[in-house]
């Protein structure tokens, strides 16, 4: 099949960016080589997972996609430009239409209520609103991003610090009932050197793993009911077991793309213990037999994905990745890829398809990941604080210790760590208790569901009421517009859905139509109802089968659509 | 022989291949499971999910068009569950999506007591302006429900070429060229296979088009012919429309072995010369 390329040429700057990249994997150097010259065909063809790189590579050197960039890089890739542009019009840090920076402002649950003052102090620059930047607990969040390779995380955000673009630096605080196993080192260990990882107890847990073999390991995580901290709970060991018993190239994803709004705790992992992740996803790679090893980090963590490339760098350079890990006989090493600003691709086959190149769409399951996985391979993809639990309990912790990132009308947010059990009232103690008096308190992010303050001394815990999602927990107080929280909640889910499947395409925009008329002093109840029937039973995902939750909540406890006439 | 799994559809006992999706096992079984997005042609896009079925013991409903079938499967294609969520479904494409060229698709949406108008005047609609950039087919968008059919038909499943994507995200995804560029500037070969394949009428060849603004299509008076095309030696069967003595249309029947219902631009749209001026002697 012959391609039909662009015509338009891309410019010095875009050409560099690409040929960077592409000859870092080992791709041949045209330079000099006139015309249109195609190299690699199929060879080319083969490396798709290279087109995501690729557009960032163009996005980070000129700010945007031009049609001669995307040309080029159709050209180097023998993708079909259609395809390339259906790609990266998917995600939101891409755009066709020259720009020379973006000030991206979150306007999301946590940041929401700073955000026009922030931005009315900007001097009329112009700003992206956007969804969670995971920074809640240094509410107002900023991300910038320049031409020249330039990402700038501002949190918490003030006029003169975007305007200045200077980064602002504040620790996240750190909180623990009981004792600290999976923040042990967060804060007390330098996290840019593998000696003080090791000197803090790091690369312990691999080395009794591949002593002990990967039956042990296994058994241990199924013996500490290890489940998914992403949000959906499924036991670890099933999966790894799953994995470890398929045939043939098996691969370890990390899903890095926390994107849940209110949720940090995998950044914060990240940024003070990335080894623990780089050690977390190579006992995986052990005990399932995978060679690959994907790291699948959100676009707007620059700080928590330079830790975790320097993190690699140096395992490997340790002989702790690569041909023989750490001597014990096994071949691993892991690659980064860096998400574009899409919530949808942390759902674990829209990662997979964002990886390969394709669109972020979900897949259909089954088959499920660990039969065709990434790839079409079986595939082990766990989120950041699964991998980082997995190392402890290969040591013997506790593995019902769980990260709760907790934020809004406390004392002191940040990230906090307590045992799987704990109630909602022991944590917002612990948080210093609220500022004022408490409205509701959302658990599990937008995805989640809203608690009374007479309900908060539920416990959480995997499968029980509060579902556990991913462990955050945002306050609100009484002076909070519950509406406009819902109404934001709504408007990420239309804003975020990939528009795949009709109940989450058109059902989440009539789902924020509803909510609107609502406002207006309707009540519409059945057919919010609906819309939360289809998006719950119909959806192809778990965006979509979630969208509703939080809503109907908010209805059930008469947070909203109570007429106040 | 192939393998076969024992399950139930609807209550009824029956072995169904094991490679099978719950679609055919359901077709086999006489019981037929609405489809929009689905085309036996094409690689199932599981995307409008109105084929959802109930599947004892998960959490949510399944594509029956996808989904293949498992021993001791029990499905039920009809209950209180699968009808809300089909309803709902035609519900919010009906009230979105321009389906005037869909007659079976809204007769469904009756079927099921789809009240699209629930959701006010004031609800989004798909908006596009009508696209006749090229003299052989007319893209219609504001028709489009995106079943992911033509982009499947101009890519992997059939044509190749890959002049077509699904764009941008949620109600704003649609069907684009890159950058948006008129299909003459594209990849675009006017196989026309987009056209055989579009359920809605978003995609429509030229002619028609013409003769439904105007109010001349008949299909009541239209006759169809089998033949095969001329053109070259490969033998597609064409499906010749007429009507009052003209060529209206030619497609291409989907069983047919050579063709699968995919045809060239010459097959396609290659016939105003029959009915055409005389050719200087």
């Amino acid at each position: 099949m012959d391609l039909r390329h662009l015509i338009a040429q891309a410019t010095e700057s875009e050409r560099a960016a690409v040929d960077r990249l592409l000859q870092a994997e080992g791709f041949p150097d045209l330079t000099g080589t006139p015309g249109r010259t195609a190299v690699g065909g199929r060879t080319a063809a083969a490396r798709r997972d290279l087109l995501l790189p690729a557009l960032h590579a163009l996005n980070d050197a000129v700010g945007w996609i031009s049609e001669g960039g995307l040309g080029y890089l159709c050209e180097a890739l023998s993708v079909p430009p259609a395809e390339a542009y259906g790609v990266a019009a998917f995600y939101d840090q891409f755009t066709f239409e020259e720009r020379a920076e973006v000030v991206r402002v979150c306007d999301d649950i946590v940041c929401g209520p700073y955000a026009d003052q922030l931005i009315a102090g900007l001097d009329g620059i112009e700003v992206e609103r956007v969804p969670c930047l995971g920074r809640c607990e240094k509410a107002p969040a900023v991300f910038i991003q320049q031409p020249g390779f330039r990402r700038t995380e501002i949190a918490p955000a003030t006029p003169k610090a975007v305007l200045d673009g200077e980064p602002t630096s504040v620790d996240t605080h750190i909180g623990v009932i009981g004792e600290p196993i999976l923040l042990a080192r967060v804060g007390t260990v330098d996290p840019e050197s593998l000696d003080a990882y090791r000197t803090a107890g790091g690369y312990q847990a691999l080395s009794r793993a591949t002593d002990d073999g990967a039956g042990t390991v296994l058994d241990r995580i199924e013996a500490a009911r290890l489940r998914g901290r992403g949000g959906a709970s499924f036991p670890a060991a099933a999966k790894w077991r799953a994995v470890a018993g398929g045939q043939g190239h098996k691969i370890v994803v990390c899903n890095a793309d926390e994107s849940e709004p209110g949720t940090f705790k995998d950044r914060v992992l990240m940024e003070g213990d990335p080894f623990a992740v780089v050690e977390g996803m190579t006992l995986a790679a052990y005990v399932t037999g995978a060679e690959r090893g994907f790291l699948y980090i959100r676009g707007e963590y620059p700080l928590a994905e330079r830790r975790m490339v320097g993190a690699i760098e140096a395992a490997r350079s340790a002989g702790l990745l690569g041909g023989d890990v750490a001597g014990a006989g096994f071949a691993f090493d892991v690659e980064v890829r860096r998400g574009a600003g899409a919530y949808i691709c942390g759902e674990e086959t829209s990662l997979f398809n964002s990886i390969e190149g394709l669109r972020g769409e979900p897949r259909a399951k089954p088959p499920f990941p660990t039969q065709e996985g990434l790839f079409g391979l079986p595939t082990v993809v766990n989120n950041v604080e699964t991998l980082v639990a997995a190392v402890a309990i290969t040591m013997d912790k506790d593995g019902g210790s769980k990260l709760f990132p907790m934020s809004g009308a406390i004392a002191r947010p940040g990230l906090y760590e307590a045992p799987l059990g704990v109630s909602v009232a022991a944590l917002i103690d612990a948080a210093g208790g609220p500022t004022t008096d408490i409205q509701a308190v959302l658990v599990g992010g937008a995805a989640g569901t809203f608690l009374l303050p007479k309900d908060l001394d539920v416990t959480l815990d995997h499968g029980t009421e509060p579902p556990l999602g991913s462990g955050a927990i945002v306050v609100f107080d009484t002076a909070t517009d519950m509406v406009a929280i819902v109404d934001r909640i709504a408007r990420f889910f239309r804003d975020e859905s990939c528009g795949k499947c009709v109940p989450c395409r058109v059902g989440t925009i009539r789902q924020v139509e509803a909510l609107e008329r609502l406002g207006n002093g309707s009540v519409e109840r059945e057919t919010l109802d609906d819309l939360a029937a289809v998006l719950r039973d119909a959806s192809i995902c778990g965006l979509g089968q979630l969208a509703a939750e939080a809503v109907q909540s908010a209805l059930d406890l008469e947070l909203i659509g109570v007429r106040r006439d | 022989m192939t393998d076969t799994v024992q399950i139930t559809i609807d209550g009824v006992d029956v072995r169904a291949p094991a490679d099978a999706t719950i679609l055919e096992a359901a077709a086999k079984q006489g019981t037929e499971v609405p489809t929009l997005c689905y085309l036996e042609t094409l690689t199932a896009a599981n995307a409008c999910r109105l084929c959802v079925v109930e599947v004892a013991g998960a959490r949510v409903l399944a594509p029956a068009c996808s989904r293949q079938v498992e021993e001791g499967m029990v499905i039920k294609t009809r209950s209180a569950r699968v009808d809300r969520a089909r309803r709902m479904v035609l519900e919010l494409l009906v009230s979105s999506v321009d389906l005037s060229l869909a007659p079976e698709l809204l007769e469904l949406a009756d079927e099921y007591g789809a009240e699209p108008g629930r959701f006010g005047d004031a609800g989004a609609t798909v908006e596009h302006p009508v696209n006749t950039d090229n003299g052989l087919y007319v893209q219609d968008l504001s028709k489009c429900v995106l079943c992911y059919r033509c982009v499947s038909a101009c890519g992997d499943d059939a044509q190749h070429t890959y002049a077509i994507t699904v764009t941008d995200r949620g109600f704003g995804a649609a069907i684009s060229t890159e950058f948006g560029v008129a299909l003459p500037d594209s990849a675009c070969v006017f196989c026309g296979n987009c056209v055989a394949v579009c359920p809605t009428g978003a995609l429509i060849v030229t002619t028609e088009y013409d003769m439904r603004q105007a109010g001349a299509w008949d299909e009541g008076a239209q006759t169809v012919t089998r033949t095969i095309c001329a053109y070259c030696g490969v033998g597609c069967n064409l499906d010749v429309h007429v009507q009052e003595g003209e060529i209206v249309k030619v497609t291409s029947p989907f069983d047919h072995d050579v063709t699968a219902g995919n045809l060239c631009i010459k097959g396609r749209f290659g016939w105003s010369h029959v009915s055409g001026p005389a050719s200087p002697a």
